[in-house]
C-alpha cells in the first residue's frame, strides 16, 4: 500500500515538474534545434533576435500580398499585441511568447504558417536561418 | 420522496421544452438557419483567418474550386497539408448547398446579392472590414444563425 502511494505521489510530482519546466519551452527548443540543424552552414553560429526583429518589421518588397509588406502589417509592430488580418479583420493571437506561450510549440503549425506567410510577405520561402531568427526574436518578447 | 423528486424533474423538463419551443417560434421569422460547421479541421483551419463559412453557403463545385486553389486563396497563399485539405474538402462538399458553381465568392451568389442590396458605404466601415465578415452584422453567423436586420 505504501509503495503504491509513493508511486502515485512520485508520478504526480514528476508530471508537475515536467509541466512547469516545459510550458512549451521544450517543444520550442526542439523546433529551434531542427532549424539549427537545417541551417548548418560553415558560417552559422547562432540565431539572432536582432535579425529576427528586422525580418518581422520589414518592410519587404515582392510579397504575394501587396497590402502586407511586413509581418507587422497584420501582427502589428508590437508582437505582444493582438493582430488583425489585413483583409478579413479577424483577430490574430499575439506572436510574442510572453503574451501567448503556445506560440511555436507545434512543429506542423509553425511550418504551415511559414509556408504561407513567407510567400505572402517576402514572395519566397524562408530559410531555416530566418525561421530560427524569427522564433528567437519572438521568444524573447 | 422519490416520486416528489421525479415530479419536480419532470415539470422542470417540461418547462425547458416549452421554453425551447416558444423561443424557436419567436425566432423563426428573425433568423435564417444554415447547418453549422461540424468538422473540426474546417472549423480550425478556415476559422483562423475568417469565419468558417458553413458548407451550405456554396455549391460543391465552388468548394472544389476553392480547395483546388489554396495557393492563391483570394490573393493570399493559404496552403494546407494535403491530408488536412482532403478532410476539409470532404466536409464542405458533402454538406454543400446550391448556387452558381462557377462563382467562388459567397458574396457574388445571386441569393446573397438579393439579401444585401444596400449602400456600398456600409462595407467600408472599420467594424465591417469586408463583405466576408458576416459576424459584423449577423452576430451569431458562426453558429449558422443569420439574423435578418
Amino acid at each position: 500500500m505504501k509503495t503504491i502511494l509513493f508511486l502515485a505521489a512520485s508520478v504526480a510530482l514528476g508530471t508537475g515538474v515536467a509541466l512547469a519546466a516545459s510550458g512549451g519551452d521544450a517543444e520550442r527548443a526542439r523546433i529551434l534545434d531542427g532549424y539549427a540543424a537545417q541551417a548548418k552552414a560553415p558560417d552559422f553560429t547562432r540565431f539572432s533576435a536582432e535579425r529576427g526583429q528586422a525580418l518581422y518589421l520589414g518592410p519587404h518588397a515582392g510579397g504575394k500580398v501587396a497590402d502586407t509588406p511586413a509581418c507587422a502589417s497584420c501582427h502589428t509592430r508590437d508582437p505582444a499585441g493582438t493582430g488583425r488580418h489585413y483583409k478579413t479583420g479577424r483577430d490574430i493571437l499575439p506572436m510574442a511568447v510572453s503574451a501567448n506561450p503556445k506560440r511555436f510549440t507545434d512543429p506542423a503549425e509553425v511550418e504551415k504558417r511559414f509556408g504561407r506567410d513567407c510567400f505572402n510577405v517576402l514572395g519566397r520561402a524562408c530559410t531555416a536561418l530566418e525561421k530560427g531568427d524569427f522564433i528567437t526574436f519572438l521568444s524573447n518578447r | 420522496m422519490l416520486s416528489d423528486l421525479h415530479f419536480r424533474v419532470l415539470t422542470g423538463a417540461a418547462a425547458v421544452a416549452l421554453l425551447a419551443l416558444s423561443a424557436g417560434a419567436a425566432r423563426a421569422g428573425e433568423f435564417e438557419r444554415v447547418s453549422p460547421v461540424t468538422d473540426a479541421f474546417t472549423r480550425k483551419e478556415c476559422g483562423e483567418c475568417h469565419m468558417a463559412f458553413q458548407p451550405g453557403l456554396l455549391p460543391a463545385a465552388s468548394w472544389i474550386r476553392i480547395m483546388d486553389g489554396l495557393q492563391n486563396h483570394f490573393g493570399e497563399n493559404a496552403n494546407l497539408p494535403s491530408d488536412t485539405a482532403a478532410a476539409i474538402r470532404k466536409s464542405l462538399t458533402q454538406a454543400a448547398g446550391r448556387g452558381d458553381g462557377s462563382l467562388i465568392r459567397i458574396t457574388e451568389q445571386r441569393w446573397w446579392l438579393r439579401k444585401h442590396d444596400f449602400a456600398p458605404s456600409i462595407w467600408s466601415r472599420r467594424t465591417v472590414a469586408a463583405k466576408s465578415n458576416c459576424e459584423a452584422c449577423h452576430r451569431t453567423a458562426a453558429q449558422g444563425l443569420y439574423e435578418d436586420d
